[in-house]
């Protein structure tokens, strides 16, 4: 031990300049190649697709008629743009998404207190809502179909409810199981975001409010919210984002009947079903812009706090 | 928190038992629903009136051939392979992230994080076009790619805060006892790595389980199509009869890994979500 030491601290000492960036510029070529893999990985299926999509919207590329192709211009984006479809399609994701998103929001919120607060019963709590975050979403939208579809469901049976009600036979029911079956799935996921930033939280406050005579109300808006506001920022990013890909959920109850739509199954349709890679890959361009915007905004919201980030 | 007896107590109670009959009701209802019998399952009853198994045999029934034995190999394959790359990938990444200095490391943290937001179905067409010329559409690695892909930014940033915490003075301390580099990282780093990726594998594994968009885009047979796809596709034994009571077996079987999951490892799956979010 005493016989290792004295040698390296003297090869430091005499050519300490030397040394350190040898030994930085060795550190920074190791650090280039242990992240190499993963961002070539990460690149190949994002940057490179998109790429490509963006050179394919510009195009007649229609696999069904292989023989017309050729270059389009903007004119896929102006089909697109100019369709009743895409916007109405946009209306449904960002109706879906704000409405689900608000009322888990709210539900996460009780939930992450309930688990905060709860003596017993901590574990059990965790592992129930654990259940629907892992459950396989077009597994927890069939739940929700046949629970709701009247050739198979109790809903209909239920007291106060129509005994014949279509659930999926009308636009607004549909929606309404649809963003059921979501906040369902992925309130848990922003209840445990909101959990975390509870636990934050120093238990003192409270009891300083307390001792100051404050209500229950008052030491959630004064201490709670303001408090938790980048937990909470955090969660809106990250489930905004995850709401605006609604897809399996429409896709098993309704394709998009009904006028129900959002932009991943209009995506979807064109690409896959239709086969209509030019129309499809301007579609797509498209979905990655929407998702840019609101990540900026959300981005700008959160000033320069990203997760993870030191 | 109130003492017992108090108003407040209660008033936690009730909503600790109301979140757990809330979270676990639809798949109990999957459950009823996947023990009726055809002729009962229109019924609108929640407890079945006929108890039967036959929606879980015939599921199997053939062999290879049957509705879900191919498409549940597929399932466990991908998903696993996927998840080993993944987690070896990220594994790399995440040590170099929390321990080495080299300019970038924000630029990587940042770009994962942005791939973490990226829509999949912008890449589905270009994908399909690309598989396709490839040779690779409907094969495991069409699927297992694109998993790869969306499951690094997760396993990156969940492998990053597990290592962050790992105290690596130990291994210069055992280095300094005799160790040599390699048996030091092998006998000190690696055992206090190991739970964090072993919980970045949870997640990704249930992320990759998870997975539609991509199935149903990226395959066409039974050749490679996973769980989730395959019954999203499946048709009644006649024209005539609905796959209901089918599919609410399959749902079933497909959700037992992830409550056996759950179950074992709640306690990590909870640090692993909430790690890379607290940090911010």
């Amino acid at each position: 031990m005493s016989v290792a030491v004295p040698p390296q601290a003297g090869a430091a000492a005499e050519g300490k300049k030397q040394g350190v960036s040898d030994r930085a510029k060795a550190e920074r070529k190791l650090g280039w190649m242990l992240c190499a893999p993963a961002v070539f990985a990460m690149l190949l299926v994002t940057a490179y697709p998109i790429g490509y999509a963006l050179v394919l919207s510009l195009q007649n590329r229609d696999l069904r008629f292989p023989d017309e192709g050729g270059f389009a211009g903007l004119d896929n984006y102006i089909t697109v743009l100019s369709s009743g479809l895409w916007w109405s399609s946009l209306g449904n994701t960002a109706f879906i998404a704000i409405v689900s998103v608000a009322i888990e929001l709210v539900i996460g919120m009780i939930l992450a207190m309930i688990m905060h607060r709860a003596i017993f019963g901590r574990g059990v709590v965790r592992t129930a809502v654990l259940v629907p975050y892992g459950i396989v979403t077009v597994v927890a939208a069939f739940a929700w179909f046949y629970a709701f579809d009247p050739a198979s469901g109790f809903v209909n049976g239920l007291p106060l409810i129509d005994d014949d009600k279509a659930w999926f036979g009308e636009r607004w029911s549909a929606m309404a199981v649809i963003i059921a079956a979501e906040v369902w799935k992925t309130t848990p996921f922003m209840a445990l975001l909101l959990l975390a930033g509870l636990t934050t939280i120093d238990e003192g406050l409270y009891e300083a409010a307390r001792v100051d005579g404050a209500t229950w109300w008052q030491r959630f808006t004064k201490i709670t919210l303001p408090l938790m506001r980048p937990a909470i920022l955090v969660a809106l990013l990250f489930r905004m984002l995850d709401a605006f890909r609604v897809f399996d959920s429409i896709f098993v109850m309704t394709r998009g009947s009904q006028d129900t739509e959002s932009i991943s199954i209009v995506g979807y349709n064109q690409l896959i079903s239709r086969l209509n890679l030019g129309l499809g890959s301007a579609v797509s361009v498209l979905i990655f812009l929407v998702v840019l915007i609101i990540a900026f905004i959300f981005v700008r919201g959160l000033g320069t706090q990203t997760p993870g980030e030191d | 928190m109130g003492e017992r007896g108090t108003k407040e107590y209660t008033f936690w109670t009730v909503g600790l038992f109301a979140v757990i009959v809330a979270a676990l009701f639809p798949v109990l209802w999957l459950l009823m629903l996947s023990f009726k019998t055809p002729a009962t399952v229109g019924d609108g009853s929640f407890i079945p009136k006929e108890w039967t198994f036959e929606n879980y045999t015939t599921l199997f029934e053939g062999g290879l051939d049957s509705p879900l034995l191919r498409p549940l190999i597929n399932s466990v394959a991908i998903a696993l392979i996927a998840t080993t790359i993944a987690i070896i990938l990220a594994s790399f990444t995440a040590y170099a992230i929390a321990r080495l200095e080299f300019p970038g490391r924000r630029i990587i943290l940042g770009g994962a994080l942005a791939i973490a937001m990226f829509p999949p179905i912008s890449t589905v067409g270009p994908l399909f076009d690309m598989w396709r010329a490839l040779g690779i559409y409907d094969t495991y690695l069409g699927l297992i790619i694109p998993y790869l892909t969306f499951a690094l930014p997760l396993a990156i940033y969940t492998l990053v805060a597990f290592f962050r915490e790992i105290p690596f003075e130990l291994e210069q301390a055992a280095q300094v006892d005799g160790a040599t580099p390699t048996q030091a990282f092998r006998k000190v780093i690696v055992p206090l790595a190991a739970p964090g990726m072993f919980t970045a594998a949870i997640l990704v594994f249930i992320f990759c389980w998870n997975d539609f968009v991509f199935a149903i885009s990226l395959t066409s047979s039974d050749a490679s199509r996973t769980v989730p796809a395959a019954i999203a596709f499946f048709t009644g034994e006649s024209q005539f009869t609905a796959p209901t009571g089918n599919i609410a077996a399959a749902a079933i079987l497909v959700t037992i890994p992830i409550i056996v999951f759950v179950l074992i490892f709640q306690r990590r799956i909870v640090a692993g979500l909430t790690s890379g979010a607290v940090k911010g």
